[in-house]
């Protein structure tokens, strides 16, 4: 049996964030995740906003976490070169009744310590956009947007390379405290052993935290659709513009949001389902959606519209309560439950992570690696490199010249040495979450079939063994025709 | 390697648009003629079309897409056209008198400067997210065009039993070819009353094989979580709400989307060329150049059309007034009177006119009409009248019209 001193249960960006603050210290840690590959929970699935701090109330672990984890964001994201952006916020006032809120937030987010804050008039917020409605706004310029996806990839390659092991498509069905030791089960019948069990499983942190027969509160699934825009709208929106929030409204409301690709999001809405599995897209909402989007943008065509998808919130409050719940942090015996981490998880998880990190100084001693380097470096887009420098590279690996997807003009080599990060089983979403292939206004119409192609030639990946998200997700039904020319 | 190349006309595409255009181009006189693409293989989205029924009007032939393709291929090589393929235009400026087009192949970068460029770029399909399908995102997706490369040109079968939403020709050629490859077509679906591909196909591709189609009918879910396993379809209320009582689950491991294309414009647009809202194409005169002095357009990248012929004769045109652009017998003072598409007319190409020239108006109709009179006016002068005993929309109608001397403001087209 594999013995770790710490495994993290959950490869979201809260796991991971956990996993790279640990990897700094002579620790055996190890992630396990069900899925096939980080990111395919949560994490992957929301507004990529890095809040700024004023929506919680002061003392709640939101507060602090979210104020803690905006500081940090900017050094995080260019250790691990991670498109990161502060383009600031604008949350704002149409009528004068909302004035009272608008003050309340800043009192609150003063309180909060979120720096520069600003109330400010029409004139002002036509300085920052041109266009924008409403009488009064906030103005918060410590609010940022990050790339979610890139973010918690790079977080596993950072931990990966100093030494954390992560174990995929394993599910944890059982969980034995073994007075210093924990004794985990996989569905496949794996058996791992750890001292210390840190539970980020998103979702399904109530479930695991049954399994070590801890009494944790329930949670319900609230689901957010969204719209991805064509990167033509990019230059449409300068910052984020948000809506003061209503009474009860357990979401911050339906509006635009710029992310870092230059692609805008519509959503997300805010509707509690039963199945945790549930990400399906509903006429009723996305028609809503079309509708305040045309609204907010005119230029806005049907052919802008290239994707949706839907996110889960994992919230601790029931429907008929609505509104938001704080975070639950806490260590019960040497199992760390994390739970109710909805939005702002993402902004929040680097100030978690330390968190995290303290508690487990309190069990095992944590000493500093010698080597440990902050840094994870990337070469950028091939398409964005200067042209001496794509020179180069095209002298050393010719595939840089052949572009296989066209929409977002990321070439061979790219999504070769995408293929080559996965650390579980290659699948198409964790190609495209590593370089974008597919992701663009043809979402893969053109470039899907060509890396088909490429696996198959270059990685001796048969049509057969090729996966969308998954091995219970096979891309195609099989060859044709047979292949073998010995028939 | 940074290969640096001077031409006259660049074209981009070597579709059967592009090809066309580079013969049209050579006709008239011009030697310094490159065509670049970035597939490996020129002839366009023709290669992965292995049915026949390409040519019949210029050939009085039923050529197969590859075959139709190849014969302007084979042109262009006799004319010693140059053709460079897996070749990507990533970036195109526009200096004073020239273009600067900046693309890479595999093992080299292109600075290429020209002095007219030919966007012949074709078009891309609409995606699950530009329709809004709702529901779930499992394996099993794909779009029409998409199914049909993979199963054409690489051999691969993407499932064993589907559904088609939408009736575009590419999905309706599909629903054949998933058939006689063993697969179960289980529907074709489609909002509109009337289908959105050709007739012919209709009664080749569905009644042939007893394939239903299902006219004002909607999607309510995909359902799947890994792949796709079932659909489920509603049929639409007068009110174009989705009829829930009536609304049915079909299983399926596949679904093909076959709901429409999209000029792919992205090149155009990073030259701040106008684009017809409705055409999705760019505005272009009777001489088909764009507002861009110099940028010319044609085939799918211009307007979608339905008939390659009538692509190859946009296209021929384009590269004949390219040249005399590029001669510098284009008077750029002349005045642009624009066209105007009313009534039942859903759009007219070209967008403007020149006085005493004459042109090819290619449009569509919005709704199917018996009995159709088109008639192209000025003021309320009659320019041209053509009947119809029955036109939809599916179908691209070409009327060759002579502009007149002397215009008072627009020329409109309408249908009664
Ligand atoms: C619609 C929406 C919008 C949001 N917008 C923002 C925003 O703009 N800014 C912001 O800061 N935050 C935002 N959030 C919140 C943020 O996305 C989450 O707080 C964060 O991603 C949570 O990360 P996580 O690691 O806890 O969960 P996840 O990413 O879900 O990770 C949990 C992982 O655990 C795995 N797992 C579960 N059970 C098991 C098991 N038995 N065995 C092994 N593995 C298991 C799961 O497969 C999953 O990969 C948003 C959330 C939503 C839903």
């Amino acid at each position: 049996m594999e013995q770790y001193d710490v495994l993290i249960i959950g490869a979201g960006v809260i796991g991971t964030s956990i996993a790279r603050e640990l990897s700094a210290y002579d620790l055996k840690t190890a992630v396990i995740e069900k899925e096939a590959d980080v990111c395919f929970g949560i994490s992957s699935r929301n507004s990529g906003v890095v809040h700024s701090g004023i929506h919680y109330a002061p003392g709640s672990l939101r507060a602090l976490h979210a104020v803690r984890g905006n500081e940090l964001f900017e050094e995080l994201c260019s250790q691990l070169t991670v498109p990161y952006e502060r383009i600031g916020k604008l949350t704002v006032a149409f009528e004068e009744s909302q004035f009272p809120t608008l003050e309340k937030l800043y009192t609150q987010g003063v309180e909060n310590g979120v720096p520069d804050l600003q109330i400010i008039d029409a004139k002002r917020m036509q300085e920052l956009q041109p266009g924008v409605g409403g009488a009064r706004a906030l103005y918060s310029p410590s609010t940022g947007i990050v790339g979610p996806y890139e973010l918690t990839i790079a977080l596993a390659e950072h931990a990966h390379a100093h030494g954390v092991d992560f174990i995929f498509t394993e599910e944890v069905v059982s969980i034995k405290n073994r007075s210093d030791l924990y004794e985990i089960q996989t569905k496949k019948g794996s058996q791992i052993s750890a001292k210390i069990i840190i539970d980020a499983a998103g979702l399904y942190s109530d479930s695991i935290a049954h399994l070590a027969g801890i009494d944790s509160p329930r949670i319900y699934p609230c689901r957010g659709e969204y719209y991805v825009l064509d990167k033509r709208l990019e230059d449409e929106l300068q910052l984020l513009i948000y809506p003061v929030p209503g009474n009860h409204s357990s979401g911050l409301g339906i509006h635009l949001t710029n992310t870092v690709e230059g692609n805008i999001l519509i959503g997300p809405s805010n509707d509690y389902i039963e199945n945790k599995e549930d990400l399906s897209t509903t006429v009723q909402i996305l028609a809503r959606l079309r509708e305040e989007g045309h609204e907010l943008l005119p230029s806005l065509t049907s052919s802008d519209f290239i994707r949706s998808f839907a996110g889960l919130r994992p919230k601790l409050t029931p429907p008929e309560v609505g509104g938001f719940g704080d975070f639950i942090i806490e260590d019960h015996d040497r199992f760390i439950l994390l739970i109710g981490i909805e939005s702002p998880g993402l902004t929040a998880s680097p100030s978690i992570a330390i968190s995290i990190r303290e508690m487990i100084a309190n069990h095992i001693p944590l000493a500093l690696k010698k080597d440990w380097d902050p840094s994870l470096t990337r070469e950028e887009r091939f398409l964005e490199l200067p042209e001496d420098r794509q020179e180069q590279l095209i002298a050393e690996d010719p595939d840089y010249g052949s572009v296989v997807c066209r929409c977002e003009g990321i070439t061979k080599a790219e999504v070769l040495q995408a293929v080559d990060r996965i650390m579980g089983p290659v699948t198409y979403i964790g190609i495209k979450l590593r370089c974008r292939a597919m992701m663009g206004r043809c979402q893969g119409g053109f470039c899907a079939p060509r890396i088909a192609e490429i696996l198959k030639t270059e990685r001796d990946i048969t049509i057969d063994e090729q996966f969308y998200k998954g091995i219970e997700s096979p891309m195609f039904e099989g060859l044709l025709r047979e292949e073998s020319p010995h028939e | 390697m940074n290969e640096k190349i001077n031409v006259s006309i660049l074209i981009i595409g070597a579709g059967p648009a592009g090809t066309a255009a580079a013969l049209g181009a050579k006709e008239a006189g011009e030697d310094s003629i490159l065509i670049i693409d970035r597939d490996t293989r020129a002839g366009g989205i023709l290669n992965q079309c292995i049915h026949d029924g390409f040519g019949l009007m210029r050939y009085k032939r039923a050529l197969s897409g590859p075959e139709y393709a190849q014969l302007d291929i084979d042109s262009c090589h006799k004319k010693n056209i140059p053709i460079l393929t897996d070749t990507y235009v990533h970036t195109i400026i526009k200096g004073d008198d020239h273009f600067t087009i900046k693309a890479i192949a595999t093992g080299r970068l292109y600075s290429i400067k020209a002095k007219a460029v030919i966007l012949a770029m074709g078009c891309r399909e609409r995606t699950a997210g530009a329709i809004s399908l709702p529901g779930s995102r499992p394996a099993g997706i794909y779009t029409a065009g998409t199914a049909q490369r993979l199963l054409n040109m690489q051999n691969t079968l993407v499932g064993r039993s589907c559904v088609i939403v939408g009736s575009g020709d590419i999905g309706l050629i599909m629903a054949r070819r998933m058939t006689l490859e063993g697969a179960k077509v289980q529907a074709v679906t489609e909002l509109q009353s009337y289908p959105g591909g050709l007739d012919r196909n209709i009664r080749q591709c569905l009644d042939d094989f007893d394939i239903p189609l299902y006219l004002e009918t909607g999607i309510v879910s995909v359902h799947g979580n890994d792949r796709v396993c079932g659909i489920t379809i509603a049929p639409l209320r007068s009110d174009r709400t989705l009829d829930m009582k009536n609304s049915q689950y079909i299983t399926c491991d596949t679904i093909l989307l076959s709901v429409g294309l999209i000029p792919e414009n992205e090149l155009s647009r990073s030259l701040d060329i106008a684009i017809d809202p409705i055409t999705q194409g760019p505005i272009v005169t009777g001489d088909l150049m764009t507002s861009c002095p110099g940028v010319f357009a044609c085939g799918n990248v211009l307007q979608v059309h339905d008939i390659v012929d009538l692509v190859s004769e946009e296209a021929k045109r384009a590269g004949r007034t390219a040249v005399s652009f590029v001669s510098g017998a284009y008077a750029d003072t002349k005045e642009l009177f624009s066209i105007y598409a009313g009534e039942k007319i859903r759009y007219c190409v070209p967008q403007v006119i020149t006085p005493s020239s004459t042109t090819t108006l290619s449009l569509r109709v919005t709704e199917p009409i018996t009995d159709a009179t088109i008639s192209i006016t000025n003021d309320a002068t009659l320019i041209k009248k053509r009947r119809y005993s029955f036109t939809q929309p599916s179908e691209m109608i070409q009327i060759e019209i002579s502009v007149p001397e002397n215009l008072v403001g627009s020329l409109e087209v309408n249908c009664e």
